[in-house]
């Protein structure tokens, strides 16, 4: 192996004195921005022995080479200076052209200038949230949420309450006697953040009843929504259901888009819809934040659409996870216990799986990873430590060979610890169909429930 | 001197140990040797044969910590940096090691050990009742081989006791369930045959039982030297002064104790503690008035020479 060259001077490594001096000077909301042990722990998940269903990665091996080549070379050949310049804050008008073709595939037109393109879906919800959160403002979410969501709330000091989900998404019922409470302690949330479609984690979809209802509840209490949309066009069957952006018609909701699990995460492009009075605060946000959203893969999507295949594209996608998602839950059926339970989502990249409540699948992780397997824990979807006996599975990023014998070797570590269970407290199995009809009774989602939205 | 660096490894402490090395090839390179790090894996011997006057193991947890790594070392004729292989696999077996500490007199908290098998095959689950009558509540369970913290869970009650012991059969085919003191946390590193000024760790948010906050900055306090009077200072050095040899520690370690009004209990040795920004080795050294970069070249030193220690 050749050596790194290393620069001259590097900079010694802090010692203990000098973490201290630091410690001082961190801001609070730094707290929320944990390390820890479990970090660690899933930093193991990238040892090229290990099959990942940690991931949440859109499979990008099947773009073709030659097309992504093509377009790169006409944009250095007719564009460089420009592509290589900064560009407007709030993106090229070409790009917000392409932007309204993909939302227009879901039934939704916003005007032009309601869009701004931002750095990854990632960005646009963290500069919704410094748009519209001060210290200690209330931000309502999914139970579970998605992962990414929670450390961006938290750096803005969020106080978030979770709302659980059920089959159909997010429990919309449970959130007027919550705002009721709220508004009784003299508090109003700032904004509702949901991922209606195909959740991250849970693969749920919200209902159109539902969906209509919070639409609704928010244009009544005028109320924020942010609508999180990675997802929509990635569906494996069933009919579409209207984004709340399109119920809305845009007064209360603010919509959130990304490229990155329709062509690219690599490219860093996302976009967020918003009432110009937000959109307006939201660009100063981007502003301050980096200025613009990188010109050059602006100009590689402006190429790609005008290609004209980015729909087949997609349809391409989806057949892939289509079969991919069939083969995780063939084989969760295959190797899973009957105390465990999972969604069976029509589309998207998870699927999310329950397993009795005395395992806690954060140590679980650390008996699968000796097996050379990872999945996320289902505590990193909530803010409470809830969430233990579930993880996250992905079946996006994975051969459907891998994914067989991922769920496989998850399956069998699981297994043992059920049967150690049961040697220790000398129960027997719950037979799998009662387990499903209780379920089913409820309607509930195999979550672990251990208490009140809020609470 | 052209020292190799073993880290990472797969071990589950994979994230501390490249921490921990990251440190040692700075204060390496500014002392003038030359660093060959090695992420070791299936080709260590390999990249051990391309030559190193000496290795300075980095690793944690079960492969580098355990003994492992140190055998391979003493086959290659390398002169390698911590305990020897035979203290290195006692240190890693929390149930091994406090065989050793109770053989030796140290006083070590109550436990029970077993294996996943007890349960299985031989029905220990009907034992239970009578060790949680021996031990009391709260008691600890422990994955016997592991470090940082990972599966250890406390059980306030008999019914949070199978879930405890799930857990830490998560982490190792081997547990201990042993008797809960509460006390001061400490933890007293040992350099050569020379104990360093001894660490308390004051857990900022309250909750004694919430081992993520030992991780982080700001969420436990460690004070060193710690506050102790002259005798408890003396039997708290001596406890862990007593494991070490008991254990066969040679180069260094961390002992980790309790200290209540009975006096000092062992819980535990590390046979390579952390070395990262935040680990309490370094920390013990700064306040012996030694910095890192010397403390590493002790470290060598001790290596090399294991007869002038």
């Amino acid at each position: 192996m050749s050596e790194t060259p290393q620069p001259p001077h590097r900079r010694a490594h802090a010692s203990n004195r000098d973490l201290t001096r630091y410690a001082a000077l961190f801001a609070d909301r730094t707290q929320v921005m944990r390390s820890s042990a479990m970090r660690d722990l899933m930093a193991i998940t990238a040892r090229p022995e290990v099959i990942s269903l940690a991931g949440g990665l859109p499979d990008t091996s099947t773009f073709p080479p030659q097309s992504f080549a093509a377009q790169m070379t006409r944009i250095a050949q007719e564009s460089a200076a420009e592509a290589l310049q900064y560009g407007p804050t709030e993106g090229f008008e070409e790009t917000k052209d392409c932007i309204l073709q993909v939302m227009g595939a879901e039934g939704m037109l916003p005007d032009h200038d309601d869009v701004i393109v931002t750095t990854g879906g990632q960005q646009a919800i963290d500069l919704v949230a410094k748009t519209l959160v001060d210290p200690g403002d209330v931000v309502i979410c999914e139970a579970p949420t998605y992962p990414g969501a929670v450390p961006v709330f938290c750096s803005y000091e969020a106080d978030v309450i979770q709302i659980e989900c059920d089959q159909d998404g997010m429990r919309v019922g449970e959130l007027e006697p919550l705002l009721d409470r709220l508004g009784r302690e003299g508090r109003c949330p700032k904004f509702i953040y949901t991922v209606p479609t195909f959740q991250n984690p849970a693969g749920v979809t919200m209902s159109l009843e539902r969906r209509q209802r919070l639409v609704e509840l928010a244009r009544a209490r005028e109320l924020l929504v942010v609508e999180d949309n990675p997802y929509g066009l990635l569906r494996f069957e069933g009919d579409r259901l209207p984004p709340l952006y399109q119920l809305d018609g845009g007064d209360f909701v603010i919509y959130v888009g990304t490229f990155s699990k329709i062509l690219s995460p690599g490219i860093r492009l996302g976009w967020a819809v918003a009432p110009p009075p937000v959109m307006e605060k939201i660009v100063l946000g981007k502003q301050a934040t980096d200025l613009c959203t990188s010109t050059l893969t602006q100009y590689f999507v402006r190429e790609y659409f005008t290609e004209g295949r980015w729909q087949t594209y997609i349809e391409e996608l989806v057949a892939i996870y289509r079969a991919r998602r069939d083969t995780m839950v063939a084989a969760l059926d295959e190797h899973f216990p009957a105390e465990a339970s999972w969604t069976h989502p029509d589309g998207g990249l998870f699927v999310w799986a329950t397993l009795p409540d005395y395992i806690d699948t954060s140590d679980l992780l650390a008996k699968a990873l000796r097996a050379d397997v990872a999945f996320v824990p289902g505590q990193a979807a909530y803010v409470d430590g809830r969430g233990g006996s579930s993880m996250r599975l992905n079946f996006s990023g994975v051969g459907e060979e891998e994914i067989r014998e991922g769920v496989r070797r998850i399956g069998k570590v699981i297994a043992e610890q059920v049967e150690l269970y049961r040697t220790l407290t000398g129960e027997h199995a719950l037979p799998a169909r009662e387990q499903q009809a209780s379920a089913a009774e409820e309607n509930v989602l195999p979550f672990r429930k251990t208490g009140e939205a809020g609470a | 001197m052209k020292v190799a660096v073993l880290k990472g490894g797969r071990s589950l402490e994979r994230g501390v140990s490249l921490r921990s090395a990251a440190r040692v090839e700075d204060a390496l390179e500014r002392l003038g040797h030359e660093v060959v790090p090695i992420d070791v894996g299936g080709d260590l011997v390999k990249r051990l044969g391309e030559g190193a006057d000496v290795a300075f193991v980095a690793m944690h947890g079960v492969g580098g910590e355990d003994g492992t790594a140190q055998e391979l070392l003493e086959i290659l004729g390398i002169p390698y940096t911590g305990p020897g292989a035979a203290a290195c696999a006692r240190c890693m077996d929390k149930a091994q090691a406090k065989d050793a500490m109770r053989e030796a007199g140290i006083p070590t908290p109550d436990w029970f050990a077993f294996s996943q098998a007890a349960f299985r095959e031989l029905g220990a689950a009907d034992a239970l009742g009578r060790i949680e009558e021996t031990l009391g509540f709260p008691l600890v369970v422990k994955p016997s081989r592991g470090g940082s913290s990972l599966g250890v869970k406390f059980a306030g009650s008999a019914t949070e006791v199978p879930q405890a012991l799930i857990a830490a059969f998560s982490y190792d085919d081997r547990i201990l369930l042993e008797r809960f003191v509460e006390g001061r946390e400490l933890a007293v590193s040992v350099l050569g045959d020379e104990a360093l000024p001894v660490v308390e760790a004051i857990p900022e948010s309250g909750d004694r039982y919430d081992f993520e906050a030992r991780y982080q900055i700001g969420r436990t306090r460690f004070v060193c030297p710690a506050e102790l009077d002259e005798a408890e200072e003396g039997a708290v050095t001596e406890a862990a002064l007593a494991t070490y040899r008991a254990l066969g520690c040679t180069g260094f370690a961390r002992i980790d104790l309790i200290l209540d009004e009975d006096g000092p209990w062992v819980l535990e040795a590390n046979a390579i503690p952390g070395l990262t920004d935040t680990s309490l080795l370094p920390q013990a050294a700064e306040a012996a008035g030694m910095s890192f970069e010397r403390l590493v070249e002790r470290i060598l030193e001790l290596a090399l020479k294991p007869a002038a220690a």
